[in-house]
């Protein structure tokens, strides 16, 4: 008998994934629920569901889960963590769902600082309904509802929202990452971990933005993808941590 | 016994819901409910419990279902306007099968309408008022009293059936101030296994979900939904029965207009017209099966509504249309006056005569 080297997560499910081929929600799903297994959560934590291709996140993770309306995951998450503060709450939502939809809950609940985790995929698409113009959708990004490309003198600009967050004083913990790579892979584990640790040492608000690709509506093999996320994304939305309460404090 | 005092409606509706066991409360402020989220903002810090003013009705409502898929008694309450907002939620919740109490302080409609007492959201709060098959067990008290026992009875059949409750009152009842009881209620206990509290391991994990992709899937849960509502139509319908002993002429009013009606009807009755009213307490379940019996002595019906005649298509369908059905309406915040009904009455009693 070997010695194991690679499992799944225990806080995965044995659910098959429905995500398309070479789409990043798989990685990310991992690096949340190693985060949770990590800090040895997973009996205490409950998942809010959000509406788009994550739609089905209560499939795959162990913990108990509750499925929101679009956009409204942080309002959900808000009564259930107020209900128990001693659960540990988190929302995984897309980019239509907290940024165009959901604006209005995702700034309330960061104004507030919610003592919750919010891990935001950014792919600058809608996925789920077949690829139409999302809010953070890039400047002359060809979609379904954009078939001339993005154009900012008719629709404006693709909302930043860490960059948004970061003006407020409510939030603690702001940070984007992206997962086209290894290293970037590593260190979204690390944003996602210090997320949930915020929340398990009532730090209060955490988000983690995670750019993301979407091959089938970007209409690019996987590699090609990440390629674009790099050229294209990365300029836009530059990754690094927009807010540290904490670290602030420690630094003074 | 506790003590008598004397209370605004959308207080009493605030100090119920906690001796029912309601910790939690979001709101949002509007006319003229605010009183319940001024109360709560109060009374919650005191007792450990939790009041938060939410940035939109959404989101208060949406908070409702956090809490209550944990398993725990939460309230909103709004006004007309902010319902309409709530539906979303309130579709959800029904689907989700979540129990928690919803509170509509009505007033005029359509749109901003006005801040004046209306019954306009009967058709609303009887019919879901969000997309899908679903009802609410709808309450509407009459007085300050009633809404104190209803808050706490809407509670317990909202967890005994695993759905959403409203409690329909109107501007009137909300701001006036009546001499009331808050006495110590049942605390109904309802299975909470399906409640998120954490797996803590222990246990498979409990999903809230109102989603599915299998046709026959989401058909069988509307079915099974309906079962409950079945039972619900069998056994929580409430009403009054008001001087009906010998009536020829039946008013049927609910919640404030049942009161100008008890007016009218002494005057009518004054008057040798031999009237009675059936106050429909439940208006989802509808008292259907007291008014269908009610056609066998009854002559003629007079609806009186804060409204352009909503709850009369229920008494239309109750009575299965067998006598005919006269209307005391006024709306956009208007109040039918007692003379407006003793007409209708009289109007009634001569129709009823020439059959």
């Amino acid at each position: 008998m070997g010695e194991i080297v690679f499992q799944k997560p225990k806080s995965l499910t044995d659910n098959q994934f429905h995500y398309c081929p070479g789409c990043t929600h798989g990685i990310i799903h991992r690096l949340v629920a190693e985060a949770i297994d990590e800090l040895g959560i997973e009996g205490r934590t409950i998942g809010v569901a959000s509406v788009g291709c994550s739609v089905f996140t209560y499939n795959y993770f162990t913990c108990d889960m509750v499925q929101a309306a679009h956009g409204r995951a942080p309002a959900v998450a808000t009564g259930v963590k107020r209900s128990d503060p001693n659960n540990i709450v988190f929302t995984y939502q897309g980019d239509g769902d907290l940024a165009s939809i959901g604006t209005a809950e995702t700034v309330h609940s960061a104004a507030r600082n919610e003592n919750i985790t919010i891990i935001f995929v950014n792919n600058a698409i809608y996925g789920m309904t077949g690829g139409q113009m999302a809010p953070t959708s890039l400047p002359g990004q060809v979609t379904q509802t954009s078939p001339y490309g993005r154009d900012v003198n008719t629709v404006g600009y693709p909302v930043r929202i860490c960059e948004m967050l970061s003006q407020l004083e409510g939030p603690s913990y702001l940070e984007r990452v992206a997962v086209n790579n290894v290293k970037n892979v590593k260190a979204a584990k690390k944003a996602i971990k210090k997320a949930f640790q915020n929340q398990v040492e009532n730090k209060g608000f955490s988000l983690v933005e995670v750019v993301s690709t979407c091959p089938t509506n970007w209409g690019m093999t996987p590699e090609k993808a990440m390629e674009w996320l790099e050229q294209n994304m990365l300029p836009y939305y530059p990754l690094g941590v927009y807010k540290d309460r904490y670290a602030e404090e420690e630094a003074k | 016994m506790a003590d008598k005092v004397l209370m605004k409606g959308n207080e009493a509706i605030a100090e119920a819901a906690i001796k029912a066991g309601c910790m939690y409360y979001f709101g949002y402020p509007i006319t003229p409910q605010t009183e319940v989220a001024a109360y709560m903002a109060k009374r919650m810090p005191k007792i450990g419990g939790t009041f938060l003013q939410a940035e939109s009705e959404i989101a208060a409502i949406n908070m409702c279902i956090g809490v209550a898929s944990t398993g725990k008694r939460v309230m909103t309450s709004s006004s007309s306007p902010g319902i309409s907002l709530k539906a979303e939620g309130i579709s959800y919740m029904a689907g989700c099968d979540l129990p928690a109490l919803i509170v509509n302080v009505q007033r005029g409609g359509p749109g901003l309408g006005g801040i004046q007492p209306s019954q306009s959201d009967y058709y609303q709060a009887t019919r879901g008022g969000g997309h899908g098959d679903y009802h609410l067990f709808v309450v509407a008290p009459a007085s300050v009293q009633e809404m104190v026992s209803l808050t706490a009875h809407a509670f317990n059949v909202a967890e005994k059936y695993r759905v959403p409750a409203m409690l329909l009152a109107d501007g009137t009842l909300g701001q006036m101030m009546e001499p009331v009881v808050i006495d110590e209620v049942e605390i109904e206990e309802h299975d909470k296994s399906w409640a998120l509290t954490g797996t803590k391991c222990e246990r498979e994990h409990n999903v809230i979900n109102s989603l599915s992709m299998l046709p026959e899937e989401l058909e069988q849960w509307n079915i099974d939904r309906y079962e409950r509502y079945a039972k619900m139509e069998k056994e929580e319908p409430m009403w009054e029965e008001y001087m009906m002993e010998d009536a020829d002429i039946c008013v049927v009013a609910f919640g404030i207009a049942s009161r100008v009606s008890r007016n009218a009807i002494k005057a009518a009755r004054e008057k040798g017209v031999k009237v009675g009213m059936i106050r429909p307490i439940t208006l989802w379940p509808f008292p259907k099966e007291v008014l269908l019996a009610s056609t066998d002595k009854v002559k003629a019906y007079v609806t009186v509504e804060l409204n352009m005649g909503q709850m009369a298509e229920d008494v239309e369908l109750a009575t299965h249309c067998r006598r005919p059905i006269l209307k005391a309406n006024r709306a956009g915040g208007c109040i039918p006056s007692p003379e407006q009904v003793l007409a209708q009455i009289e109007a009634a009693n001569e129709l009823g005569g020439e059959q």
